[in-house]
C-alpha cells in the first residue's frame, strides 16, 4: 500500500514539471474548462430552457456527444486486440495509449450524460441500493452499468501496468491478460448497448431499425482509430515516444474495413426505407433530402457522407494510405464525417418529425456549444496528464529512484519539438 | 417562432454579470442545499421513492409539501395521496365526429391541473386532420387557429396521455421514477425523477412534457386541491403528464377528469372498464373504437369512436 501512495505522490510531483508549452496546454484547457462551467452555472440557474432542447426534440447536441465519444471509447479495442491476442509487437507499444484514450473519452461521455440531466442534484438515484437502479429493465440504467465497469477496467489495467513499469517490474500477465480479454467484450458491449438504448424504442422509427447496432459498432471503428492515428503522430513528434509508421499503417487499413462495412449497412438502411417507401421513411427524408421545407441537416449529412467516401478510398488505396499527407487528411475527415453521422445526423432526426407528426428545428444554442467545449476541454486536459505519466513511465524516463522510495524524473519537459537542443530556461516549474 | 426568440434571449442575457451570478448561484445549487440551513430542503434531498415509503413517512413529506405549497401560493393547499380504488381500471373515450377542435379541454386541463403558464405546458394537444387524408399523424396541424372552428374539410383530433396498458415510458427510466398504478394510471414521483427525458424519447403520443425552466404558476391560478402523483405544483427538470385528474376521480364522490367536464359538445367519456354498466363500456361494445398506432402494442387505454 505504502508503494502505491509513493507511486501515486511521484505521480502528482511529476505532473507538475513540465516545459512551457506544457504549461501553455494546460492554461488553455483549463480556460475552456471554466468557459463551461460558467455556461453550465447558468444552465442551472435559468434551468435546461437555455438550450434548443424542448417537448419535441428531447435530446439534443449533448446526446450526439455522448453517442459520439462512446464509439472513441469503444475504438480503444481495436488496438488491444492485434497488441495482445496477437503479439505483434508494433502495436503492443501503443496499446496502452488506447487504452488511456478509452479512459478519458469515458469521462468525457458521463459528463455529457450529467449535463444533459434536468435534476443533476438526483444523480444519487442512479446508485444501486441507495438509490433505484432500474436494472435490467431500462437500457439507460445498462449504460450506467457498462461504462462505469469500462471506466473501472481500463483505468485498472492501464494503472497497473504503468504501476509496475514504474517498479521496474514486467506486470504479471496472469492478472493482466484475463482483465484484457475481458475488456475486449465490455467495449462491444458500451457501443451496442448504447445503439439498444436507441433501437429498443419502437416510437422512433429512425432508430428502430435492427441494422442500428451494428452500424455504431463499424463507425465506431473508424472515427475512434482515425482520432488515435492523428494523436499519435502529435504524441511522437511532440514527446519522447517512439511509433512506428507500421502500426499507424495498420489501423489505417483496418479502418478502411470498417469504413466499408459502415457504408455497405447505411447502404441497406437506405435501400430499406426508400423502396418499401412507408410513413417510416419521413426521418429519413428530413435528414438527406428536407422535408416539407425543413432542411437544416441535409448540408451537414451530405457532407459527412462525401467526407466518409472521401476517406474510405483514401485509406483503401496503398499509396494514399502510406503517404501522411493523404492518410491525416483521411483521418481528420473521417472523423469529423463519424461525428456528424453519429452525432446530430443520429439524435436529431429521431425526433423530427416528432411522434405527432410537429416539426421542430433543432441547432444547438451557445450555452449548449460552450458547455460542451468545457467537456471537451476536460477530456483532453484528464487525456493530457495521463499521458504526462505515461510517457517518461514507458521511455524509462520515470521510475522509482535508486533507494526505492523517492522517484526519478528524467523527463522534465515532456512537451517539446523533438531533436531540438533544449535550453535550459525552457523548463519551467512554479 | 416564440421559442427561437425565447431562446436568443437568453443567449443574449448570457452578459459577464448574469452569468458571474449564475455560477455563484449554480455553485451553490450543486454544492447540495446547505445554503439553505432549512431542515426541510435535505428532507427533500433524500426522500425515497414514493413507492418505498411507508404511511407515516408519506404521512410526514404531504406535511411537508402542503406546508411548503401553502407558504409559496398564499392559500390552504391540500396534497392528497389517495390510493387508487379496488376493482377501477379508467378507460377514456373520444368522439371523432362530435370534436369541434375548440381546444376548451386544453385550457381546462391546464387549469385544473396547475400546469405552467410560461412557459406554457399543455397535456392535451388537439391534431387538426383533414378529412380526405383521414388519421394521417404526419399531415396533422396542431397549431391551426381560425376565427371560428370546426373549418370546412377538417376534423379534430385530441391526444393526451393514452395510459398504456403496455407503456413504453415506464420500461425505459432508470431509476422507476415513473409507473403504472393498479387502477391504470401513469404517474411520475416528481421528486424522484432525473430529468433524463428518456420515457419522452420512448412515449410515442407525445404526452410527456418536460419543465425546461421553474414553471410560471400564478398563485392566483393555482388550484389547491391536489395529489402527490397528480397535480401538485412541479419542480423545474422533472417530467409531468396527463394523470386521468387522479385528484377528482380516485375520490370517492368520484368526479370525472376536467376535460369530461368541460367538453361543449359532450365528445369525452371516461369511466371504469371493469364495470359492465359504465360508459366507457357501453362505448366499446356498441360504437367501432379504434386506438392510436396500435401495431406498437402499447395497448392504449385511451378509444376513439365515432358516433355517427
Ligand atoms: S401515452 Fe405515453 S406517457 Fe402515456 S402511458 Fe403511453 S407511453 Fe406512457
Ligand atoms: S425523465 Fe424522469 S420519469 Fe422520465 S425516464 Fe428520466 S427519470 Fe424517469
Amino acid at each position: 500500500m505504502q508503494k502505491v501512495w509513493a507511486f501515486v505522490r511521484g505521480c502528482f510531483l511529476l505532473l507538475r514539471k513540465g516545459s512551457k508549452l506544457y504549461y501553455t496546454w494546460v492554461s488553455a484547457l483549463l480556460v475552456l474548462i471554466v468557459i463551461g462551467v460558467v455556461a453550465y452555472a447558468n444552465q442551472m440557474y435559468y434551468g435546461l430552457i437555455v438550450t434548443a432542447m424542448r417537448d419535441q426534440v428531447t435530446w439534443g447536441f449533448y446526446i450526439s456527444n455522448f453517442t459520439f465519444t462512446v464509439g472513441v471509447a469503444a475504438a480503444a479495442i481495436l488496438l488491444v486486440i492485434p497488441a495482445y491476442v496477437y503479439q505483434w509487437k508494433p502495436i503492443k507499444e501503443i496499446a496502452i495509449l488506447g487504452e488511456l484514450v478509452a479512459v478519458s473519452a469515458i469521462v468525457v461521455c458521463l459528463l455529457f450524460v450529467t449535463v444533459d440531466l434536468g435534476r443533476p442534484d438526483r444523480f444519487w438515484h442512479l446508485i444501486p441500493k441507495i438509490g433505484i437502479l432500474n436494472f435490467p429493465q431500462s437500457l439507460l440504467a445498462w449504460d450506467v452499468v457498462v461504462l462505469n465497469t469500462y471506466l473501472v477496467l481500463n483505468f485498472g489495467i492501464a494503472g497497473y501496468m504503468l504501476y509496475s513499469y514504474y517498479y521496474q517490474r514486467e506486470p504479471n500477465m496472469k492478472y493482466v491478460f484475463p482483465l484484457l480479454m475481458f475488456s475486449i467484450p465490455a467495449a462491444i458491449s458500451i457501443h451496442t448497448v448504447t445503439a439498444f438504448l436507441y433501437n429498443g424504442l419502437a416510437a422512433r422509427p429512425f432508430w428502430n431499425a435492427s441494422i442500428l447496432a451494428p452500424r455504431f459498432l463499424a463507425s465506431a471503428f473508424c472515427s475512434g482509430p482515425a482520432g488515435m492515428i492523428l494523436m499519435f503522430q502529435i504524441v511522437r513528434k511532440w514527446t519522447n515516444i517512439e511509433i512506428q509508421d507500421k502500426a499507424i499503417f495498420k489501423i489505417a487499413e483496418l479502418i478502411a474495413y470498417a469504413m466499408f462495412i459502415n457504408l455497405f449497412l447505411l447502404g441497406s438502411e437506405l435501400f430499406k426505407e426508400y423502396y418499401s417507401d412507408t410513413i417510416h421513411l419521413a426521418p429519413v427524408k428530413y435528414l438527406y433530402q428536407g422535408l416539407d421545407g425543413h432542411s437544416d441537416l441535409v448540408s451537414f449529412i451530405w457532407t459527412a457522407t462525401i467526407f466518409n467516401l472521401t476517406a474510405f478510398f483514401l485509406f483503401l488505396i496503398p499509396q494514399t494510405r502510406e503517404n501522411h499527407v493523404t492518410l491525416n487528411i483521411g483521418c481528420v475527415l473521417m472523423f469529423i464525417g463519424v461525428y456528424i453521422e453519429k452525432g446530430m445526423g443520429l439524435v436529431i432526426p429521431g425526433f423530427v418529425p416528432d411522434v405527432l407528426g410537429d416539426f421542430y428545428e433543432y441547432s444547438p444554442t451557445s450555452t449548449e456549444i460552450l458547455v460542451s467545449m468545457g467537456i471537451w476541454a476536460t477530456g483532453l486536459l484528464v487525456f493530457t496528464l495521463l499521458m504526462r505519466i505515461a510517457v517518461p513511465i514507458m521511455n524509462h524516463d520515470f521510475h522509482v529512484g535508486e533507494d526505492g522510495v523517492k522517484p526519478h524524473i528524467g523527463d522534465q519537459l515532456f512537451l517539446v519539438r523533438k531533436r531540438v537542443v533544449v535550453e535550459e530556461e525552457d523548463i519551467y516549474s512554479p | 417562432m416564440s421559442d427561437m426568440e425565447e431562446r436568443d434571449e437568453h443567449v443574449f442575457r448570457l452578459t459577464r454579470r448574469k452569468a458571474l451570478k449564475g455560477l455563484a448561484l449554480g455553485i451553490g445549487a450543486m454544492a447540495l442545499p446547505a445554503k439553505d440551513a432549512s431542515a426541510s430542503v435535505w428532507e427533500s434531498f433524500f426522500q425515497k421513492n414514493f413507492r418505498e415509503l411507508n404511511r407515516s413517512e408519506r404521512q410526514v413529506i404531504l406535511a411537508r409539501l402542503e406546508k411548503e405549497y401553502s407558504a409559496r401560493y398564499k392559500k390552504p393547499v391540500r396534497v392528497k395521496d389517495t390510493p387508487p380504488i379496488e376493482g377501477a381500471l379508467y378507460g377514456y373515450g373520444l368522439d371523432l365526429s362530435r370534436c369541434v377542435g375548440c381546444r376548451r379541454c386544453v385550457y381546462g386541463c391546464v387549469t385544473e391541473n396547475n400546469q405552467s403558464r410560461d412557459p406554457q405546458i399543455h397535456w392535451i394537444k388537439v391534431l387538426r386532420l383533414e378529412k380526405e387524408r383521414g388519421v394521417d399523424l404526419e399531415h396533422s396541424e396542431q397549431y391551426y387557429n381560425p376565427a371560428t372552428v370546426p373549418e370546412e374539410g377538417y376534423f379534430y383530433m385530441p391526444v393526451q396521455c393514452q395510459q398504456c396498458e403496455n407503456p413504453p415510458c415506464t420500461k425505459v427510466c432508470p431509476v422507476q421514477a415513473t409507473w403504472k398504478e393498479i387502477d391504470g394510471i401513469v404517474v411520475v414521483d416528481y421528486n424522484w425523477c432525473i430529468g433524463c427525458r428518456y420515457c419522452m424519447a420512448a412515449c410515442p403520443y407525445g404526452a410527456r412534457h418536460f419543465n425546461w425552466k421553474a414553471p410560471g404558476l400564478p398563485a392566483g391560478d393555482m388550484n389547491p386541491e391536489t395529489h402527490y402523483l397528480g397535480n401538485r405544483p412541479r419542480p423545474v427538470g422533472v417530467v409531468e403528464k396527463c394523470t386521468f385528474c387522479m385528484q377528482r376521480t380516485r375520490e370517492r364522490d368520484g368526479k370525472y377528469p376536467a376535460c369530461v367536464e368541460v367538453c361543449p359538445v359532450g365528445a369525452r367519456k371516461f369511466g371504469n372498464l371493469l364495470d359492465p354498466a359504465s360508459e366507457i363500456r357501453n362505448v366499446i361494445e356498441n360504437k367501432r373504437v379504434f386506438i392510436l398506432k396500435e401495431d406498437l402494442n402499447t395497448q392504449p387505454k385511451f378509444y376513439y369512436f365515432y358516433s355517427v
